[in-house]
């Protein structure tokens, strides 16, 4: 069993006990323990199953490459699935549940996957989904998607903050190693800004473990001097807690620092994104440790040997009394003392190399430790946990020459240095025949704005394995032993989360699958929440065996951010909530609420969609808008229209560019209405244009558009036509406009007094500044609801008081606000067109019958030349008409006019769409406008459209307009 | 993400400043031309892997467009300039030689 030794533990306090539960179980640990290390300390060597065959899994790391050791961390509102025990700092208090079992993790139903995997192989998905599908369907899909799926998510909303914060460096080292720290000092010495990140709580990485001393000094205390000399200056900021996990363009860094994970609900931020621009990044990332790929690797008490001596030098923890050693270099020779040096037994190191001569294996014979070489592992014994070990010649094919008793297995299968941060933004690796591992190629690093090299690496994660500058040679072991038979091959787990084997990856490369991207994707390879830190590598050097290649030749999958899972909530940092986006808000927003208006967005602004009463459904109320208004007076929030002024001697010219139609010859005084397209010709946005004074115009737009079209006027105004004299200003927030909509409509401005707004004074289509209820006022005359109409814009600090001003005034006038589906309703029945309804970026105004508003005389604007192009000159295109049912019904949105015959595809040919359909109030019928193959000449026939249900419905093609065809309410 | 420095208010500007606008230098052909010279104007633009000019809006700044010439495979920036020239100017030429002496202006 494993569990807490007596003595020592460099990081543990044992004055300070910490109790957490574990499925329930309440167990013992101390301040300083990762939960991994209390869970080994309490005898909790299985920790889960595995994703496809439910297998038992144990700890095998001690980091973040820990593929197996996932919990449900917390509870309640603050349960996070996928939470990796190695690198989860143990509280007080915390509670997590094992993933992947059911109905429980001793007892699991899953593992029945385990019996039948020969059925399950490498694309068992793949192969499924096709064929027969219905058995996919209803047999496959329901078992796996009950069984399967990593950890829970939580079902309340997180009740933590997360925040982002900027930082700028001249230097960035990410890895506070000892590589790390001295790249640091020497840059803070040249008198550089630093930042040093470290990924665990504390500094000098794998040194105080692995060595004994730094340049001459005890390790410990080489440390703690370097601690306090960068502590102490101005120009280094150190950072722990903190992964650096992604590089990206020109020095850009995004790390992730846990500032709460371990003291939750303290009320700091639980994690903090730092977003980094540095002018040179040190990746000092250090080194991962492999697996070796023998039957039975994934038995629980099968770990990496570095994670032994990490546990039972940092947190006082033995894997079991008895650990065998398996490996092909030095360094797990490291992991046999240590544990001898606790008093723990090393039946035998089996080396798998001819020769084992270095200082590290004489001092391992020295202490009395059976040295085996030439020899591996045949298969691990043990279910759910580790019982021994039969061993054989690695030369062989597995025959079993002894068996020995032991609770756990130490292996080490080489190094990979931790190349992600250098390969992010494209730096390319080479393969160190020397160490059988990839390593950054200094000569190929990514690079900055200026061509310089972006990142370099130091230490272990350039390839230099042992600090103190001897050599180290790690001859491949990919297989063990080398000529395993099947039935071994079968049992050697390469990714233990998502269990994809040896023989895995050998039947997709028989099945065809040479590429390493796509075999990582056939069999999900590396594909798990580590990423393959700890299989990729042999993964793709079974690969390269069997197809007969070199590894350097198949090459790795692409190394992508983030370096280790970062939690949404530090992404999203505190961009939730009620300030996930800025929402705009028109001067009279407050009026509406209190009216209890129903809001709906429109970009980002929130309009009214209208105004329910008690006892109302909002269909109701958008009826009894649009009856008031035709009858009596409404009022508008009109405020969100875009107002952009254009202004300068060129600007008529620049206007007559931009407009299908002609500006420039428009009287001051006088408005126009106006369609701007794109170079292609599509119609993109229209709007009444206003000429203000000989040199400016007022261009209103949609209130998606302003923005947009602004950017587009100077962009041809910056980038085309830079020597014409124009200027323009997006004024849209600048003012508020009320449209007074209804046969009542001049009564109210005429109560509200100050300006005569008579059919005289200010005839249709024209505008004039006075003075309404007191306040300075620019009235139109424009109607986009047939009725008599006035939109009235103040400025915006008077927003507020001039909407109060009409609602008070038109009480007696039987005023009421209607909102913007009533508007839509209105303008339907008027057969107006709405950008975005009758266009969706392939009509051209000609399609909606527009010719009228675009210029024969002008020999050029945007678009025309897109417009003159055979396609959208044909006579066969869908054009605007008006269809109304024969029974009365409501067209459903979206219905196509359906056609004699089927297309390739089988399905309903079609000659045409409905883009506005509505329940006309006014009518009391259904209304609508749509596309339709030579529809202007087609006016009285009957055409059917598809419905939602599956039938079909009659309509009558007739005109666009149903409501006042001769403009008689407006022009009062 | 790319930093630029606007010509205009010398901010060095993070992408999520800037607008991107596609290639620099198009030359607009209007109505009177052939089917092909629109046809190139509209959708026929370069996406070179190397030495690429082209158009950003410093959009949450200054509000102006600039032309951008750099390595499109790399990253590397040659230079920012104003958009109101018709052809990249010299300067920036000279700097695009100086790294990548094989490139050839067109
Ligand atoms: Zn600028």
């Amino acid at each position: 069993m494993s569990t807490r030794l007596t003595r020592g533990g460099r990081l543990i306090d044992r004055t300070a006990a910490v109790e957490f539960s574990f499925n329930g179980k309440r167990m013992r640990g101390f301040h300083g323990d990762t939960l991994a290390a209390a869970l080994l300390a309490n005898d909790q060597m299985l920790v889960g199953r595995s994703f496809k065959y439910h297998r038992p899994r144990g700890i095998v790391a001690s980091g973040p490459e820990e593929p197996n050791a996932l919990v449900n961390l917390g509870s309640g509102a603050r349960l996070e699935p996928n939470q990796r025990a190695t690198t989860t700092e143990l509280f007080d208090g915390l509670e997590c549940t094992s993933q992947n079992h059911w109905p429980s993790l001793e007892f699991d139903v899953g593992v029945v996957n385990n019996h039948v995997s020969r059925f399950l192989p490498a694309g068992f998905y793949y192969k499924t989904f096709i064929h027969p599908r219905p058995f996919w369907k209803h047999v496959f899909e329901p078992i796996i998607r009950r069984s399967a799926g990593l950890g829970k998510a939580p079902t309340q909303p997180d009740p933590d903050r997360y925040e982002q914060a900027y930082a700028f460096c001249d230097v960035l080292v990410i890895g506070a190693g000892v590589a790390g720290l001295k790249v640091a000092k020497a840059a803070a010495d040249a008198g550089q800004r630093v930042i040093l990140l470290e990924q665990s709580p504390t500094l000098g990485g794998r040194a105080p473990v692995d060595q004994t001393e730094v340049d001459g000094q005890p390790v410990e205390t080489w440390l703690s001097a370097m601690e306090a000399d960068l502590a102490a200056r101005d120009n280094v900021t150190i950072r722990t807690r903190t992964c650096g996990f992604g590089v990206y363009d020109h020095g850009y860094v995004l790390a992730d620092e846990r500032v709460a994970d371990h003291t939750p609900g303290d009320g700091r931020p639980k994690h903090r994104l730092w977003r980094i621009r540095a002018g040179r990044i040190v990746s000092a990332t250090g080194a991962i440790e492999r697996p070796l790929s023998f039957a039975g690797n994934d038995i629980p008490g099968v770990m990496l040997a570095s994670a032994v001596r990490d546990y039972v030098v940092n947190y006082a923890v033995s894997p079991g009394d008895r650990t065998v050693i398996v490996t092909n270099n030095d360094s797990a020779y490291q992991t046999a003392l240590a544990l001898k040096a606790a008093g723990l037994d090393v039946p035998a190191i089996l080396d798998a190399r001819e020769a084992a001569d270095g200082a590290l294996p004489q001092a391992a014979r020295a202490a009395g430790i059976r040295v085996l070489t030439g020899k591996a592992i045949a298969r691990v014994k043990g279910t759910k946990r580790v019982t021994g070990v039969a061993i054989c010649a690695q030369a062989g094919e597995g025959a079993v020459q002894e068996e020995i008793a032991c609770e756990a297995v130490a292996m080490s299968g080489g190094w990979s240095p931790v190349v992600h941060l250098f390969s992010h933004c494209g730096g390319k690796l080479l393969w160190d025949e020397t160490i059988s591992a990839f390593i950054p190629d200094p000569a190929r690093p990514p690079l900055n704005h200026d061509g310089s090299a972006m990142v370099e690496c130091v230490g272990a994660a350039a390839g230099d394995l042992d600090l103190t500058g001897t050599p180290v040679a790690i001859p491949p072991v990919w297989v063990m032993p080398q000529g395993a038979p099947i039935q071994l091959r079968s049992k050697m787990w390469l990714d233990y989360q998502n269990d994809v084997k040896v023989s895995d990856v050998e039947l997709a490369s028989r099945e065809g699958y040479v590429s390493v991207e796509h075999t990582k994707r056939y069999t999900t390879l590396g594909m798990a929440t580590d990423q393959g830190k700890l299989s990729n590598i042999n993964g793709l050097s079974v690969l390269a065996e069997t197809l007969g290649q070199e590894i350097p030749q198949v090459g790795t999958t692409t190394f992508r951010p983030p370096y280790t899972p970062v939690t949404i909530g530090a992404l999203a940092g505190e961009a939730r909530g009620e300030i996930f986006q800025p929402l705009r808000k028109t001067p009279m927003h407050a009026a509406h609420e209190k009216a209890g208006a129903y809001f709906e967005p429109v970009g980002l602004w929130r309009r009214p969609y209208c105004f329910p009463r008690p006892g109302e459904t909002h269909e109701q109320a958008v009826h009894r808008e649009v009856l008031n208004t035709r009858q009596n007076l409404g009022l508008l929030d009109a405020s969100t229209l875009g107002k952009i002024i254009v202004k300068g001697p060129d600007a008529g010219k620049f206007l007559d560019m931009l407009y299908t139609g002609v500006m420039s010859t428009l009287p001051v005084g006088k408005c126009r209405y106006g369609l701007m397209c794109n170079e292609q010709g599509f119609l993109i946005d229209d709007g009444v244009v206003a000429r203000i004074d000989e040199d400016t115009w007022l261009c209103h737009t949609t209130s998606g558009g302003a923005d947009r079209i602004h950017a587009w006027m100077e962009d041809w105004l910056q980038c085309e036509w830079w020597d014409w004299q124009v200027y323009t200003a997006n004024v849209t927030e600048q003012y508020a406009q009320v449209a007074v909509v209804g046969p009542n409509a001049r009564k109210l401005l005429q109560v509200l007094g100050g300006m005569d707004v008579s059919k005289e004074a200010l005839p249709f289509m024209h505008w004039a500044d006075g003075t309404l209820a007191g306040l300075p006022a620019r009235v139109y005359r424009i109607s986009f609801s047939g009725e008599l109409s006035y939109e009235i814009a103040v400025p915006a600090s008077h927003g507020a008081a001039f909407w109060a001003a009409c609602t008070q005034a038109g009480k007696a006038l039987g005023a009421m606000p209607y909102g913007t589906e009533a508007l839509h309703i209105m303008r339907a029945e008027k057969g107006f067109i709405m950008i975005g309804d009758e266009t969706d970026g392939t009509v051209i105004p000609q399609d909606l019958g527009l010719d009228w508003a675009i210029s024969k005389k002008k020999a050029d604007y945007l678009g025309k030349r897109g417009q003159e192009r055979t396609f959208l000159a044909s006579p066969d295109r869908w054009k605007l008409v008006g269809f109304e049912t024969l029974d009365g019904s409501v067209i459903p949105d979206g219905a196509y006019v359906i056609a004699e015959g089927v297309n390739a595809n089988g399905q309903r040919n079609t000659q045409g769409r409905v883009t506005s359909t509505y329940y006309s109030p006014t009518l009391k019928r259904g209304i609508a406008m749509g596309l339709l193959k030579h529809g202007p000449a087609r006016m009285g026939e009957v055409v059917e459209f598809n419905t939602v249900a599956g039938g079909t419905v009659k309509a009558r093609v007739r005109d666009t307009v149903f409501y006042d065809k001769d403009g008689e309410k407006q022009n009062v | 993400m790319l930093i630029l420095e606007c010509p205009y208010c010398g901010v060095k500007a993070e992408e999520t400043e800037l607008s991107p606008g596609y290639e620099a230098h198009l030359k607009r052909f209007g109505p009177g031309s052939s089917p092909e010279e629109f046809e190139a104007y509209m959708f026929a633009r370069k996406n070179p892997k190397g030495v690429h000019f082209e158009r950003w809006r410093h959009t949450y700044g200054c509000g102006k467009w600039f032309l951008a010439a750099r390595c499109t495979a790399t990253l590397e920036v040659f230079g920012t300039y104003p958009a109101q020239v018709s052809e990249p100017p010299a300067d920036i030429i000279a700097k695009i030689l100086a790294r990548r002496p094989d490139w050839k202006p067109e």
